[in-house]
């Protein structure tokens, strides 16, 4: 499986709900399987995505942080 | 000599606040209050109005009736502060200056920042609560939808509470089997607490009212009557409510004592201007991620007018600060409503809902007038 990330979103200085929207709607454009990746410096960020995930099906592959900026990693859910 | 102490608005804050800093400060302080109306208005109750439970004249009392003999009234609209000179100007060209200054201004709404929103009913001003009632009287069946359109806005849990009474006043009507009710959350909740989200959910499940998570409203289409998030979703309606965009007041930004949307930079604590001496602010105004609500105005008024006594009388700041303190009613329709309890150190609690609290709602909004603005009420 390719783990090219098709796409990467700056949210940096957003603030809720800005950072979550901005990616629900990229997400949109993306394929079954496809992955994106998100920057955010809003720490209300970590459990708005950890729930949008969960509430829509899609993976939070990944969720760290270093030096405040936060990075995620979402997977399209299949089909 | 009596220091002067200038509130800028006669909402509940600034009404209350001028009451217990003329009270407490007695001849060592002149309170003024500039209002450009001179008309107090209990907006909790536009929500009643917007579905026909209130006389929207008995919401309105004259300003002049809530305030001490001793506290000056100023029917007009203030333009400017300068927080240098200690001088606000009003529109007339009069000029107050102050010793200590409170800004009490509340927010306003702006409905016109979301593209293609003209028109679309409110229930965030009394025109808007008549309005959404009359097109409610000649509803006679679709999809009714309640969106967010910004946050923070005024009262947490008004759009829950509509979404209530909406499906109580649909029932009473008949029509409520030829109508959808749809409910749509800028959160992945139903409300930004979990714990009341938790409560509530279940209740509007049962009246089969359809809520829809990580709506943030962006535009709407009224022609083709879609309503569009920043998450991308489209929904239709035949009727739409939304929650305004709300920013601070125009005076806040063009005096630069507030942040991009008008907010006053304000310490949570000790309601101080951050960047302003003799300067606090409290309610809608400021920036304190917290409630804007009533109860948030009334117990942020106690906090403010004991230190401006203290600083008009020459004593130290009083060690009691405002300790984030919120408590709301939440009306889940059926006569039954539940309220919500918490502050910065302990997490929100709510009750089972009950008639009990419907009652104390209902009791607390009749009362009112007689108690909150006179300092009667801790």
């Amino acid at each position: 499986m390719s783990i090219t990330i098709a796409v990467s979103l700056d949210l940096k200085g957003l603030s809720c709900p800005l950072p979550i929207a901005r990616t629900a709607r990229a997400m949109r454009d993306l394929g079954p399987g496809q992955l994106l990746e998100a920057f955010a410096t809003d720490p209300g960020s970590v459990p708005d995505f950890k729930a949008w995930s969960k509430a829509t099906g899609n993976q939070l592959v990944e969720s760290d942080e270093e030096g405040g900026v936060y990075r995620f990693l979402l997977q399209k859910k299949e089909g | 000599m009596a220091s002067e102490v200038v509130i800028l608005g006669g909402g509940v804050g600034g009404t209350l606040c001028a009451n217990l800093v003329a009270r407490q400060a007695g001849e060592q302080a002149h309170v003024t209050v500039v209002d450009a109306t001179g008309v107090h208005v209990y907006q909790p109750g536009f929500l009643y109005v917007a579905v026909g439970n209130q006389r929207p004249a008995a919401l309105q009392h004259p300003e002049a009736s809530l305030l001490r003999h001793d506290v000056t009234l100023i029917t007009e609209r203030a333009c400017k502060v300068d927080p240098v000179d200690q001088k606000v100007s009003l529109e007339s060209g009069r000029t107050l200056s102050y010793d200590q200054l409170l800004l009490a201004t509340g927010s306003r709404t702006m409905m016109e920042e979301v593209p293609g929103a003209k028109g679309v009913h409110d229930f965030y001003t009394m025109a808007g609560a008549i309005r959404l009632h009359q097109a409610l009287e000649e509803f006679e069946g679709g999809t009714i939808v309640l969106g967010v359109a910004g946050i923070p806005y005024k009262c947490p849990p008004a759009p829950v509470e509509f979404v209530f009474l909406l499906d109580d006043y649909l029932r009473g009507r008949g029509i409520r089997d030829r109508c959808e009710i749809k409910l749509l959350s800028p959160l992945n909740r139903a409300f930004t607490i979990e714990a009341t989200s938790k409560l509530v959910q279940p209740i509007l499940a049962e009246r089969g009212i359809e809520l829809t998570g990580f709506f943030n409203v962006e535009s709407v289409d009224p022609v083709a009557r879609t309503v569009t998030s920043l998450e991308g979703e489209t929904v239709e309606y035949d009727l739409l409510v939304l929650v305004p965009p709300h920013r601070g007041q125009q005076l806040i930004s063009d005096s630069g004592l507030g942040d991009d949307r008008g907010w006053v930079p304000t310490d949570k604590n000790t309601l101080k201007h951050v960047n302003h001496q003799h300067v606090w602010a409290i309610g809608d105004a400021t920036n304190i991620p917290i409630s804007k609500s009533g109860s948030v105005a009334h117990y942020e008024a106690t906090v403010a007018a004991a230190e401006i006594v203290a600083e008009a009388k020459g004593e130290p700041a009083p060690t009691h600060v405002y300790d984030g303190k919120v408590m709301c009613f939440l009306e889940t329709g059926h006569g039954q409503a539940t309220t919500i309890r918490f502050d910065y150190d302990h997490a929100p609690v709510s009750p089972s809902p009950s008639r009990f609290w419907h009652w104390a709602k209902l009791l607390f909004n009749k009362t009112y007038w007689h108690t909150v603005p006179q300092g009667r009420l801790p």
